[in-house]
């Protein structure tokens, strides 16, 4: 359970960093962020890269930020700096709900954000919340500094459109409309497991139907993905609990659900139904108990 | 493999030490300063034994390595009583029967510490999701929870006293509208 041996390079900026990797990425050379799935995996001898580009010294790198539409976080942005809402908006407080899903406090201290995306998990929560918000991924090398849709940037498990000499440098996440409600839901066997299925979903509610739906799920599928099925079903419609269900069908009938030693695709794609609908009645019952709405 | 020198900051001490650019915090605080309070358990992260306050937060010190670590400040058990006089959260793990073998309490007592530290206003209900950061395999955790709860009030008042920077303030440190 040590990890093997290799070299550890503390670069003090960012283009200091990008020229670390550029000589180094062809030899196996990796960023080291927080460390909280990268450091397990070399403890286990899984990974062995012979360079490690910690990125923890770089000064402003933890930054969280806003523009006029969007959070910004930082490549060091730590989960914890997100479990009490960063910016006024629906966004901030579907993080905050979000963060307290990942795995364990002293994990979420140091893990950070943008490393959950570079790693890409099937079962990331901030996969999950990078997808639904349709976030752009920032990447950096020493030639270019280019822009990625998740779309894209999810290619698979643990896989991403990153060139193995580009470093993620912040992610950007479209904030949401003002009167926008959200839901959020994981199913796992233990708090702070791995999500064995979740769910987010937001909307708005004008006139009484519900418009600008998004259903995004984690953990189902190789990738976090937004379900356009299920979220035609809901645009222009009166939310109710009936509808929800309607939704969580549709969704279970869209999925290619992942299998392992303990659940089957079966049982994804049930659970694929539980999860939608309950995020979407979180969404809509956390507007009601506020006085809104009238179910 | 070469040692490269370094220095940790422990509990107020400085400690000239030489590792391996892979030697893991846990196993240099342990094996080249000779601080054997913090225990290691699993060494991937899952069990807690090896938790510590690092730049005032609890995080797993077998996840970073020594030299991620070096000139911060790191606390470690053996740094919560003051002389004789056990910290207020040791008393209340022994007065609770919080410990049986022992062998988890500096990581939950490192755990408690830290995060009181990090957000002293971390709610009631709070505490038992922070606790389950750590495993427990004996004494179970219903004395823990008791044992912390007995004394969170003033491990609240005690890191509001102390000035603790919270979290809070840290994420909003590095907030800015562009």
């Amino acid at each position: 359970m040590k990890p093997a041996p290799f070299e550890l390079h503390r670069p003090s900026t960012v283009n200091e960093a990008l020229r670390l990797l550029a000589d180094l990425s062809d030899d196996g050379g990796l960023i080291l962020a927080g460390g909280q799935s990268l450091v397990p995996i070399m403890a286990l001898r899984l990974a062995y890269p012979p360079h490690l580009i910690d990125i923890n010294e770089i000064a402003g790198l933890d930054r969280i930020r806003t523009d006029a539409d969007h959070l910004i976080i930082g490549a060091t942005a730590r989960h914890a700096y997100l479990h009490k809402p960063v910016v006024d908006n629906p966004v901030g407080r579907l993080l905050s709900e979000m963060s307290h899903h990942i795995a364990h406090y002293p994990i979420r201290m140091r893990g950070t954000f943008c490393g959950s995306l570079a790693h890409a998990d099937p079962a990331s929560e901030w996969c999950l919340a990078a997808a639904t918000l349709d976030a752009e991924i920032v990447l950096a090398s020493v030639k270019e500094t280019r822009t990625v849709a998740v779309t894209e940037y999810l290619a698979g498990a643990m896989t991403t459109a990153r060139e193995q000499d580009e470093m993620l440098v912040e992610v950007r996440l479209p904030l949401l409309a003002e009167a926008a409600q959200f839901g959020f839901y994981e199913f796992n066997r233990r708090a702070g497991d791995f999500a064995l299925g979740m769910c987010a979903a937001t909307f708005e509610v004008i006139d009484g139907t519900m418009t600008n739906v998004r259903i995004g799920i984690g953990g189902i599928e190789e990738v976090p993905r937004r379900l356009t099925d299920a979220e035609q079903v809901l645009e222009g419609q009166r939310p109710g609990e009936r509808l929800f269900a309607d939704a969580g069908a549709a969704a279970a009938a869209c999925v290619d659900p992942l299998e392992d030693a303990v659940t089957n695709a079966l049982y994804r794609r049930d659970l694929t139904a539980v999860v939608v609908s309950r995020a979407l009645a979180g969404a809509h019952n956390a507007t009601v108990n506020m006085g809104g709405g009238d179910v | 493999m070469s040692r490269i020198p370094l220095r940790l900051n422990v509990n107020g001490t400085p400690y000239d030490i030489e590792v391996e650019h892979r030697k893991t915090l846990v196993d240099a605080l342990r094996e080249d300063c000779g601080l054997t309070g913090t225990h290691s358990g699993c060494e991937h992260g899952v069990c807690g034994a090896c938790t510590i306050v690092f730049d005032g937060r609890p995080i797993r010190s077998c996840l970073m390595f020594a030299h991620q670590a070096a000139d911060r400040p790191i606390r470690t058990v053996e740094g919560l009583a003051d002389g004789e006089r056990l910290h207020v959260l040791q008393t209340a793990f022994m007065e609770n029967h919080a410990l049986q073998c022992g062998f988890c309490t500096p990581g939950f007592l490192m755990l408690v510490v830290g995060a009181f530290e990090s957000d002293p206003e971390i709610a009631d209900d709070e505490i038992v999701d922070l606790l389950s950061s750590n495993l427990c395999r004996c004494t179970g955790y219903q004395n823990i929870v008791k044992a912390v709860r007995s004394v969170a009030a003033e491990l609240r008042r005690n890191a509001s006293a102390a000035g603790a920077t919270g979290l809070t303030e840290v994420a909003a440190g590095g907030h800015s509208n562009a």
